[in-house]
């Protein structure tokens, strides 16, 4: 149905995606026989094979002695088999982000023998991160995540080739560095790169496992599967064709603001892995009597304190005027590496302006001087807008805790007769000019909260004075209290 | 001209609505909502997904944000309405027809990792 124009179009790409792949496949020789050259004389694994070796395991037996045992729990599944083996042992996965989900999802692929890991995260390892980005160690901290992760996997599996990208994902990069793998896994964070991962993924034929998490709650999709070239309504649809439009940037809530239980981005990585497993060994058409019955695209919803924890939503096809996929697509491989397909824009960024006015400001040093001594500490009252659970974490002495949440999700009263019930009784009493300030995290949430006090007319038409601690408690650490904890 | 025809037509129908992925927030963090709505409406047409979208921010919704789920008369960009289990894209998005019993939910897409 396509027109020739479209397969041209369709060729082109393919053929300068098989170019920048062989290009790729020479460099990842010379690197795993500078590897092989350099770990020979200290390898002190008595066992481990020379991991790109392989031929070792011809002539009678497919696989080395050592890989039977290793790899025969799950051989032995049927789903499986030895033809799976062999198709994990040849397949070529990458990793985009070494974190909650990358971490799981490369020990399981790693730990079933896939033959080459690439992974790409430029970060460093915190200590923040250790409660669920299960390959790092503490010793590992400020290390590179995928040298660290590198580091767990061959211990875990010398038998795979890893390949770390310490740099993270560019459009100028992601095409010449995704010709090199067969399949893509997206385990980043952010918009704008889940955006880069599908796009080029589906112009470059791959398929995309892309999974997320925040809270309690985790996402999981199999994309472009199968991989058809764009154009074609048989492929399986992409990012864009379920979320053609990118969220407002201010709606988008990370790990770090939001939180995450570790167990949960577990799961979600455990399950990229899995799918990844399935899509890669899935036997081919010509091998079987039948064709496999396809699996229509599906979304996965994972919420650990719901009953169900598991709902599986049955997704649309590819999306007809989708802009990567469809036939008359305006995102190319050119569009992405010469950036004039632009992800930061297309996404947008939740810089946050100053609200508030200098005078409406203080810094916690200037709060800290002003207030010294008790007897004018009593004079103030300080409003904490960080929600209940970080409040119980650590609060100031004689704080109010009201948070942004309860103050954000009361509806504006137009009749102004009555204050909203968050309001403490501090506030509300009109005959106390007491000033009060407000503080939060990171000096954002503060600043709405100072402003909707204001809305409500707490400040007595400018007669008391409300505001924030400029900067939050992150500040407040900085210049008044170094032992307030950081979490 | 209210009057029922067969003898399964009702005023009202029920539904359940839930929230999920961070939405139920904007909903006095409640995940699982039971809504009424009425079988027809002033002009005899079915209740649509549209006319839910206008309910529940008028209805449903306490909070203030209301450019949180709702953005040019439809669900913000990063929403998924899922109808019945399915992609609303499937079924026929704001139009499709509610009926009784149906289990409406919307989805916040997640980006962490």
């Amino acid at each position: 149905m396509a027109s020739v124009e479209d397969t041209c179009a369709s060729l082109r790409a393919q053929i300068s995606a098989t170019e920048a792949h062989l290009a790729g496949l020479k460099r990842d020789l010379a690197e795993a026989e500078k590897v092989a050259h350099s770990a020979r004389p200290t390898n002190d694994h008595e066992n481990a094979p020379n991991c790109t070796d392989t031929e070792t395991g011809t002539g009678r037996w497919p696989l080395l002695k050592e890989e039977y045992k290793r790899y025969g729990r799950q051989m032995i599944v049927s789903q499986l088999g030895l033809e799976g083996q062999l198709k994990l042992r040849s397949a070529r996965v990458l990793l985009v982000g070494a974190g909650g989900l990358g971490c799981p999802a490369a020990q399981y692929l790693a730990g079933a023998g896939v033959g080459t890991i690439g992974l790409i995260d430029g970060d460093t390892v915190e200590s923040s991160n250790l409660h669920r980005q299960v390959l790092h160690r503490t010793k590992n901290v400020g290390k590179y995540k995928v040298d660290s992760a590198i580091e767990a996997l061959r211990e875990l599996n010398p038998h795979p080739t890893y390949i770390p990208h310490r740099t993270h994902l560019t459009p100028e990069d992601a095409p010449a560095i995704f010709a090199n793998y067969d399949f893509i896994l997206d385990c980043t964070d952010n918009p704008a790169t889940r955006y880069l991962i599908s796009d080029t993924a589906v112009l470059l034929g791959k398929t995309l496992v892309s999974a997320s998490a925040l809270r309690t709650e985790g996402q999981l999709m199999v994309l472009n599967n199968p991989p058809r070239p764009p154009g074609d309504p048989e492929g399986g649809p992409c990012y864009r064709c379920v979320f053609p439009k990118p969220p407002p940037a201010d709606s988008v809530v990370s790990c770090a603001d939001g939180g995450i239980l570790g167990p949960v981005v577990g799961t979600m990585g455990v399950l990229q892995a899995l799918e990844a497993i399935k899509v890669i060994t899935t036997p081919s058409p010509d091998n079987s009597s039948s064709t496999p019955k396809r699996e229509s695209p599906s979304l996965l919803i994972f919420s650990a304190y719901s009953n169900p924890q598991f709902r599986s939503i049955r997704l649309r096809a590819r999306r007809a005027n989708c802009a990567v996929c469809s036939g008359d697509a305006s995102v190319t491989l050119d569009t992405i590496r010469s950036g004039s397909t632009d992800y930061v824009f297309f996404c947008g960024s939740a810089t946050l302006p100053s609200l508030l006015a200098p005078r409406e400001r203080i810094s916690p040093k200037a709060y800290r001087e002003k207030h010294s001594q008790p007897t004018n500490l009593e004079k103030s009252i300080m409003i904490d807008v960080r929600d209940k659970a970080q409040f119980g974490i650590c609060n100031l002495e004689n704080s109010i805790n009201v948070p942004i949440s309860n103050i954000l999700a009361s509806r504006a009263n137009p009749s102004q007769a009555e204050l909203p019930p968050w309001v403490p009784a501090e506030l509300a009493s009109s005959e106390s000019k007491d000033p009060i300030y407000v503080v939060c995290r990171l000096g954002n949430d503060s600043q709405i909260a100072v402003q909707k006090l204001k809305e409500l007319g707490l400040d007595q038409n400018g007669q008391r004075y409300i505001g924030d601690i400029q900067g939050g408690f992150r500040a407040w650490r900085e210049q008044v209290d170094p032992d307030w904890p950081e979490y | 001209m209210a009057h029922s025809t067969n003898d399964g037509a009702a005023a009202t129908i029920s539904i359940t609505v839930e929230f999920t992925g961070g939405l139920e927030i904007l909903f006095s963090n409640e995940r699982k909502h039971n809504i009424t709505l009425p079988a027809r409406l002033d002009d005899a047409s079915q209740p649509t997904i549209a006319y839910l979208l206008q309910h529940l921010v008028d209805n449903l919704m306490k909070d203030d944000r209301k450019e949180l789920f709702i953005m040019e008369d439809n669900v913000r960009p990063g929403i998924l309405v899922l109808i019945n289990d399915a992609d609303w894209e499937l079924e026929g998005e704001e139009n499709y027809e509610l009926q009784q019993g149906d289990n409406i939910v919307f989805v916040s897409t997640l980006h962490g990792g």
